[in-house]
């Protein structure tokens, strides 16, 4: 199944991503209300199911506001494809289970093009321009957490381990 | 493979119990976790599920965990007002005594000002400017709730120990010219991703000049070039702070890069002709020298936040104001970073002159620094702000301009009703 591209550009800030007077909610779905409310407005309303963010440099730059990549899996985005990531945005996600691809081809991405992703071997292809681009898997120490099911889950192993010999 | 180490790599190397060096992926003991009432919420419902098969559902050590209200205090909403109800239940739960309500101050200010932060100490804030501690030489870090969730279950938690980028700053700060102005020059050069997923250790004899409140400015915003941790290597300056509230301290001199340690980048600069900076919108990496933006008009000053709102930095402000009084048509907010910050500037008469000359003095806390509060910017309005950030519709309406300064340029520009060089007035 193909999603959208919705394409932005480089150093997207957690402020763009979900402005601080929301930062009262905890509920994805609600912070998803507002998502990327103050610089792209139509982004809450028209983002669909399994629709894709693409990016340019240092994607979720800012505070460490988690409720950025909440927003985002709360929108239903597939996955998140940037050049690169900032750090604790990158944390926050892989430990929420937000998928994310870096990928130094991200700019040939254009708004609208319909994506596939194979997100274990990190390819993606660009239905609409027949192109096919590779990306950076994530290290192996961090698909631990991403296959215990994010950090909760990978936590609670250790917790039950230690309580029960 | 050479044995010197980097202070990093030796903070990191305790936290493991085992040596290592940058790159390598570790779960790490943390000394000391802090959370606020924003990221806190999460936090607090990420460990209640990691615990929901436990019979003891409690957090690994309450004597290492620090809780601080500074974002929305007093609470502006019912949201804002029940987040600080779990939280305060939370605290009661789980026996956290290091509990800040609503009227101590920004946890960045009340983190090192208490004691809570110590050289050498692998520190987590879930707040992204927690690197302002490395201005103690302890490696602090902005993490995730989820982060800050697994924090309080088992005490430890992952990281990539990272390479370290070296700046050395040399040189004599010029008149009205201080630690606000370093940065942004820095931050400037470098770019907002410049020292993506490194640490930036901060050395040369220009940082070792500057008292730990200066100091604490250079390391808040570390995070703004992408990096991971602000440090600078503890020395006489630090100890001397740190006794002051741990009695007995001693410094232990080994903490520090060692010589031939290995940087990913070592950038020199000579600050001694440099003018005041400032970052324009939108973002912190657009700067320019402030003769370049001189007579911009504004609506709006900021002089506060964990960056520049402690009481050294209100005398600046309030020395370079004297008697004059805020320029008509411009609204000059001044937030002090912490009750303490706040009862030595009431006591030295600031809040008494800010007042008389037309500011309106708040009560500690975050302001509008993060937006969501009180104090926000409406379309088409321009600020001038001592805090770190200046993202687009960060203060309020997206249609607004911030541009950050150091609090003497802000103090200027507040008396003129336009951005002023400091130097000038």
């Amino acid at each position: 199944m193909a999603g959208k591209a919705w394409k932005f550009g480089d150093d997207v800030d957690t402020d763009a991503v979900i402005p601080g007077r929301f930062l009262i909610l905890n509920d994805a779905k609600d912070l998803a209300k507002h998502a990327f409310e103050g610089v792209r407005p139509e982004f809450k309303d028209n983002v669909k199911e399994g629709d894709f963010i693409v990016a340019g440099e240092n994607f979720g730059c800012g505070s460490s506001r988690e409720h950025a990549p909440l927003a985002i899996k709360g929108a239903g985005v597939k996955c998140v494809i940037a050049k690169s990531f900032a750090r604790i945005f990158f944390r926050n996600s892989v430990n929420i289970g937000v998928p994310l691809l870096e990928c130094k081809d991200a700019d040939r991405i254009a708004e609208g093009d319909m994506l596939e992703v194979d997100m274990e071997k990190g390819i993606i292809k660009n239905v609409t321009k027949n192109e096919i681009y590779s990306s950076t898997p994530i290290p192996d120490f961090l698909m631990d957490i991403v296959r215990s099911g994010g950090l909760i889950e990978f936590t609670r192993k250790i917790v039950e381990r230690k309580n029960r010999g | 493979m050479s044995d010197k180490q980097t202070i990093t790599e030796k903070i990191f190397s305790r936290a493991a119990e085992r040596p290592v060096k940058a790159g390598d992926f570790v779960l790490a003991n943390i000394d000391r976790a802090m959370t606020h009432d924003i990221t806190g919420p999460l936090a607090v419902e990420g460990f209640y599920e990691i615990m929901r098969n436990e019979k003891e559902k409690k957090v690994w050590d309450p004597d290492k965990i620090v809780i601080l209200f500074d974002h929305q205090v007093p609470a502006d909403s019912l949201n804002a007002a029940q987040n600080h109800i779990m939280l305060r239940k939370f605290v009661a739960e789980q026996d956290i005594k290091n509990f800040y309500d609503i009227f101590e101050g920004v946890c960045h200010q009340v983190m090192p000002e208490k004691g809570h932060v110590l050289p050498g100490q692998l520190v987590v804030g879930s707040d992204s400017h927690t690197c302002a501690y490395g201005s103690l030489g302890a490696f602090a870090t902005g993490i995730g709730s989820t982060d800050m969730a697994a924090v309080f279950a088992i005490g430890k938690l992952w990281f990539r120990v990272p390479e370290t980028i070296r700046f050395e700053v040399n040189g004599r700060l010029g008149e009205r010219v201080y630690s606000k102005d370093i940065i942004l020059k820095l931050i400037g050069d470098i770019g907002a991703d410049g020292a993506r997923y490194k640490a930036c250790e901060y050395a040369g004899d220009a940082v070792k000049s500057l008292d730990v409140s200066q100091r604490m400015t250079i390391s808040n915003m570390a995070i703004e070039m992408g990096g991971k941790a602000g440090i600078i290597e503890p020395d006489s300056i630090t100890e001397e702070y740190i006794k002051e509230r741990v009695p007995g301290y001693k410094l232990d001199t080994d903490l520090k890069s060692d010589d031939g340690a290995n940087y990913s980048d070592i950038r020199k600069y000579d600050v001694s002709d440099m003018p005041p900076q400032v970052a324009c919108p939108h973002n912190v990496d657009n700067v320019v020298d402030v003769t370049e933006v001189e007579g911009k008009k504004i609506d709006q000053v900021l002089l506060g936040s964990c960056t520049n709102g402690r009481f050294e930095d209100l005398k600046i402000a309030a020395d370079i104001m004297g008697d004059r009084p805020v320029a008509k048509g411009v609204r000059l907010l001044v937030i002090p970073a912490s009750r303490t910050e706040y009862m030595k500037a009431l006591k030295a008469g600031l809040v008494e002159q800010f007042m008389n000359a037309g500011a309106l003095v708040e009560s500690p806390c975050c302001g509008p620094c993060m937006g969501g509060s009180f104090g926000l910017l409406g379309p088409g309005e321009v600020c001038i702000a001592t805090s770190n950030r200046n993202f687009k519709g960060r203060q309020g309406s997206a249609d607004a301009f911030v541009y950050l300064s150091s609090p003497a340029t802000a103090a200027a520009s507040a008396i003129k009703g336009k951005i002023t060089d400091p130097r000038s007035v």
